[in-house]
């Protein structure tokens, strides 16, 4: 089993992503760089990262979905790997088209970092296998653009497709505006899914409020991980 | 009319002649330029040098004091902090954001050009009063510029504080401090020698922007210094970032013989400064410098402050390695001379000479000036204030929410939330407590950061303030679990040329120096910011100090939250009659004066010896530094952290005023389980120091004597709504 995390310029959550899966999940885990098309089919899971990339200083996301590797990115999901995007990760997921909306920013203007209450939607899903729909999980954001929009008839899809897969727990919970409170959704084959909080910062008792939430989405991949290869008998 | 050339360039008649007599000829427009910003004070130190000259900076930690781009100590296992504080005062009083995100632009650079990751920012802000539309304007501002380039570049922005008062409103301070961890091996330096050694330009191109902006912010603000809007730089934290990745990569290779961040007084600093520490000189040709307009002169390219550009000097034959890890972050690398030995920096255009002095005469024979010191009027009468004239509160509950209420006390939530506190993944003790608490991946050790300053008691005696301001940073690092090892100073003050402003200078650096060599922690470095002034009048003397302290275990991370239900409640040190200078004057009466509470270094180094000893022994649930606002803030902040009540009982024969409100030093409140409350009280008896059980943890409501009764909700309430109410009305 192998993650891959891809480095954009500006990609700041990169490292992050890679602790958790290296030293927490104890899993191979390779660096991917954005200046080569490549054959990604060696990797289980590609992990989008957070952070500014290209200094998002157009739309977010919205250069990064150029670069060379996000040609190999759609192929790999296309072909049905398992990709989470988180944050500016989640950002790229929407421009590229992989997952369906466009984010705004936040209704308040501001930046904001805290933590969020979030419900788990759907829990059939490879990346919240681990926990049962109604859970709440508590989960930092960071981000100043994290408003999900998407049209009434998209709505109506996501929610009779059941893509939303996590939602800030209320109103007053969402941190940034989103429609509907959408935290984090899928794509309809449920192998795509993208997340404005931030599941790395918070897989560790040590780190801020103890919050160890973060850890469930990550284990949830492999434990889906497990199961898929269990089943092709590796 | 007589001809002033000097003028022009900030320099003085009699500094103009020492420059002739330098050169042994008149110096022409560019080399003037040059002088003008290597002597200006922000470069050169000339007001100060005399008198930093007395800070303690040698420590066994010690790798590398002042002088350098930033301090290092030592943290064992072969690894090393970096660390500094630097402030950006003038640009922020002119244009907030770019003001203050090129300020933490230029301490990140600083921390990285050492060799060392940058894993934390601290930001300690002053403004004027919060209800001006103007303080207002410049608060969003730097708070936004802050957390503009600080997220974008992917440093957490931990802790700092945040104070308001008239003295500072047309002269905000914006002080940045970023620390960086590293191996002791890569350490690096800013030092150009070997002769042929090529000299490059790495990172952004260079432009227009910043020209003289050391020189600008060595000059008192007036209502003309809006006109020297573009003297301030503008940041790009993107292309910081990648200049971060590769110069980090490029030092790892250790193919560099030296590198040193290009900021205020860009190539030409940067150059000079290299040349003078390696005693050689430099040869670079101002053509050769990739820049983003088009018609500059060589003026202009010596004395651009554009941002997020770095000198390198690698040694000969790894220049295409320089390029080839530049280019892969997609960044300029260009060669632009060598390294000589004559000791002299040669400017050349198109391979003409257009500059030519002697390094170290620019870097470091700038005239070193003592200047007149004159003890104040305005003291003698603030120092004699007599407060227990004023009549004591007809509700104390009413005054704990006026305390809390104030801008000073109340919860900076509304500003931290705006920065991205936790990226990297280290943040253990999360802003609002007092220090923050940082893991050190792979290790079991932790490091603790603050910084402070309580500029009032500065002005009212500097002396006093200035060694409080180092105490309570060693206190508040204590109070998180972790040994003080060692401080940078960003020193903030009025014009030095005004004899009573130099006195404040002169008294706040002694009172830091004696709490230095008292607490064990020396000076690794740090910044002097003069001419903080306005038309109205001098800022408060404000030695900002930025505390970094080593946990050898990070589970033993202290927070001030009281933890469980039926815990006891002490304190550490002693309530005296000290209520000058306090933030109840100040919130119930607008009072700025009377004498600041006094400070015992012996003390203070017993009380916090013992609470570390006591935090080491696994026994303090939770400890807060009891400072400004007094003990019953301390409390109501510890009850407000951990959504829990407590039943106080104080005795004594203080006024009710002083007993709740007084700032006295050398104290902290701890929380304990029962069982453990003999073995602090030896702790306490072995170092001889005061200490008293206050109450318990329990219920949901403050309860202090017959004085204070309030739901910590409504507590919470006050704390929380005060900063955002006054903003968004």
């Amino acid at each position: 089993m192998k993650f891959g995390v891809v480095t954009f310029p500006g990609s700041n959550c990169d490292q992050d992503c890679y602790h958790v899966a290296a030293e927490v999940l104890n899993k191979p885990t390779d660096m991917v760089w954005h200046k080569d098309k490549q054959d990604l089919s060696e990797y289980d899971c590609l992990i989008l990262p957070g952070g500014f990339s290209y200094g998002d200083y157009l739309r977010t996301g919205a250069i990064a979905r150029f670069s060379p590797i996000m040609e190999s990115v759609i192929e790999y999901a296309e072909a049905g790997g398992l990709v989470i995007g988180i944050c500016n990760g989640f950002q790229i997921l929407l421009e590229a088209g992989l997952l369906p909306g466009a984010m705004k920013v936040n209704d308040s203007l501001k930046f904001v970092c805290d933590y969020t209450k979030l419900e788990v939607v759907n829990d059939d899903t490879p990346f919240t296998n681990r926990c049962n729909s109604g859970d709440i999980l508590e989960i930092p954001v960071a981000h100043g653009e994290g408003n999900y929009h998407i049209d009434e008839e998209g709505l109506a899809e996501l929610i009779a497709n059941q893509q939303i897969v996590v939602r800030y727990l209320s109103e007053e919970e969402n941190p940034n505006g989103s429609v509907d409170n959408i935290a984090g959704i899928c794509n309809q084959e449920r192998n795509v899914f993208g997340l404005m909080p931030h599941p790395e910062r918070c897989s560790e008792s040590i780190l801020g409020n103890g919050s160890t939430d973060g850890y469930q989405i990550f284990a949830s991949i492999v434990e889906y991980l497990s199961k898929r290869g269990e089943e092709c008998g590796e | 009319m007589e001809n002033k050339p000097w003028e022009a360039e900030g320099l003085t008649k009699s500094e103009y002649e020492m420059i002739v007599d330098i050169l042994g000829r008149k110096p022409n427009r560019t080399e003037l330029g040059m002088y003008g910003v290597m002597w200006s004070e922000h470069c050169s130190y000339k007001n100060s040098k005399a008198v930093l000259r007395n800070l303690p900076t040698e420590g066994e930690c010690v790798l590398q004091g002042p002088g350098e781009n930033a301090g290092v100590i030592d943290i064992g296992d072969n690894q090393a902090v970096s660390f500094k504080i630097e402030s950006h005062n003038h640009p922020s009083a002119i244009e907030p954001y770019q003001g203050a995100a090129t300020g933490v632009g230029g301490i990140i650079r600083d921390i990285f050009t050492m060799g060392a990751r940058p894993i934390a920012c601290l930001d300690s802000l002053r403004f004027g009063d919060l209800e001006d539309q103007h303080v207002q304007f410049l608060f969003e501002g730097v708070v936004s510029g802050i957390s503009g380039y600080g997220n974008c570049i992917g440093v957490p922005t931990v802790g700092g504080e945040v104070h308001f008062s008239a003295a500072y409103q047309d002269n905000p301070l914006v002080n940045a401090m970023c620390i960086g961890l590293m191996e002791h091996e890569d350490l690096a330096t800013g030092t150009a020698k070997g002769v042929g050694n090529p000299v490059m330009v790495v990172g952004a191109t260079t432009g227009r922007d910043g020209i003289q902006g050391a020189s600008f912010a060595s000059d008192e603000l007036t209502e003309e210094s809006e006109e020297d809007r573009p003297a301030v730089q503008v940041g790009d934290p993107f292309m910081e970032k990648l200049l971060l990745e590769a110069s980090l990569e490029l030092i790892k290779t250790g193919a560099l013989v030296g590198i040193q961040d290009m900021g205020a007084a860009g190539l030409t600093g940067s150059s000079c400064e290299m040349a003078s520490r390696g005693g050689a000189g430099i040869e670079l040709d101002v053509d050769l410098v990739p820049k983003r307009e088009t018609g500059m002169n060589a003026y202009e390219v010596m004395l651009s402050e554009s941002q997020e550009r770095m000198l390198v000097v690698p040694k000969k034959g790894k220049e295409d390695l320089v390029k080839q890890i530049f280019d892969k972050w997609d960044l300029n690398a260009a060669v632009i001379g060598k390294v000589t030995d004559d000791g002299m920096m040669r400017i050349l255009n198109k391979g003409e000479i257009v500059a030519e002095a002697p390094a170290r005469s620019l870097a470091d024979d700038a005239p070193e000036y003592e200047r007149e010191s004159k003890k104040p009027d305005y003291l003698e009468e603030a120092q004699s204030y007599d407060w227990s004239q004023l009549e004591e509160p007809q509700d104390y509950n009413q005054a704990l929410l006026e305390v809390l209420s104030s801008p000073n006390i109340a919860s900076k939530e509304w500003v931290y939330q705006q920065y991205d506190h936790m990226v990297q993944t280290n943040t253990v003790v999360l802003p609002g407590s007092d220090a923050a608490v940082l893991r050190v991946k792979g290790t079991e050790k932790g490091l603790a950061v603050a910084t402070d300053c309580n500029g009032r008691y500065c002005y009212l005696d500097p002396e006093t303030g200035g060694a409080i301001a180092v105490a309570e940073a060693a206190r508040n690092v204590v109070c998180s679990g972790a040994e003080p090892l060692a401080i940078t100073d960003g020193l903030n003050f009025g014009n030095p040329l005004k004899p009573e402003i130099f006195w404040q200078f002169e008294k706040c650096i002694e009172g830091i120096g004696e709490a230095c060599l008292s607490l064990g922690t020396p000076v690794t470095g740090g910044n002097v910011s003069f001419y903080n002034e306005s038309p109205e009048a001098a800022i408060y003397p404000t030695p900002i100090i930025g505390m970094v302290g080593l946990l050898e275990d990070i589970e033993q991370a202290t927070t001030i939250d009281f933890k469980d239900e039926g815990d006891l409640i002490l304190l550490l040190g002693e309530t005296k009659d000290e209520l000058g200078a306090s933030e109840y004057l100040q919130a119930l009466y607008g009072l700025e004066t009377g004498q600041p509470p006094s400070l015992d270094l012996d003390l203070e180094k017993r009380v916090q010896e013992v609470c570390l000893e006591a935090i080491k022994a696994g026994v303090v649930k939770s400890a807060h530094d009891c400072a400004d606002g007094g003990l019953v803030v301390a409390l109501a902040e510890s009850c407000i952290s951990g959504d829990l009540g407590a039943k106080i009982e104080l005795v004594s024969d203080l006024a009710p005023s002083s007993l709740l409100f007084s700032e006295s030093q050398s104290r902290i409140v701890i929380s304990v389980a029962e069982e453990d409350l003999a073995q602090v009280k030896k702790l306490a008896a072995a170092k001889d120091i005061p200490i008293s059980e206050l109450g318990r943890v329990t219920g949901n409501s403050l309860v202090v004597n017959d004085l204070v009764n309030l739901e910590v909700g409504e507590l919470k309430k006050e704390w929380t709504e005060s900063i955002p109410t006054l903003i968004e009305g």
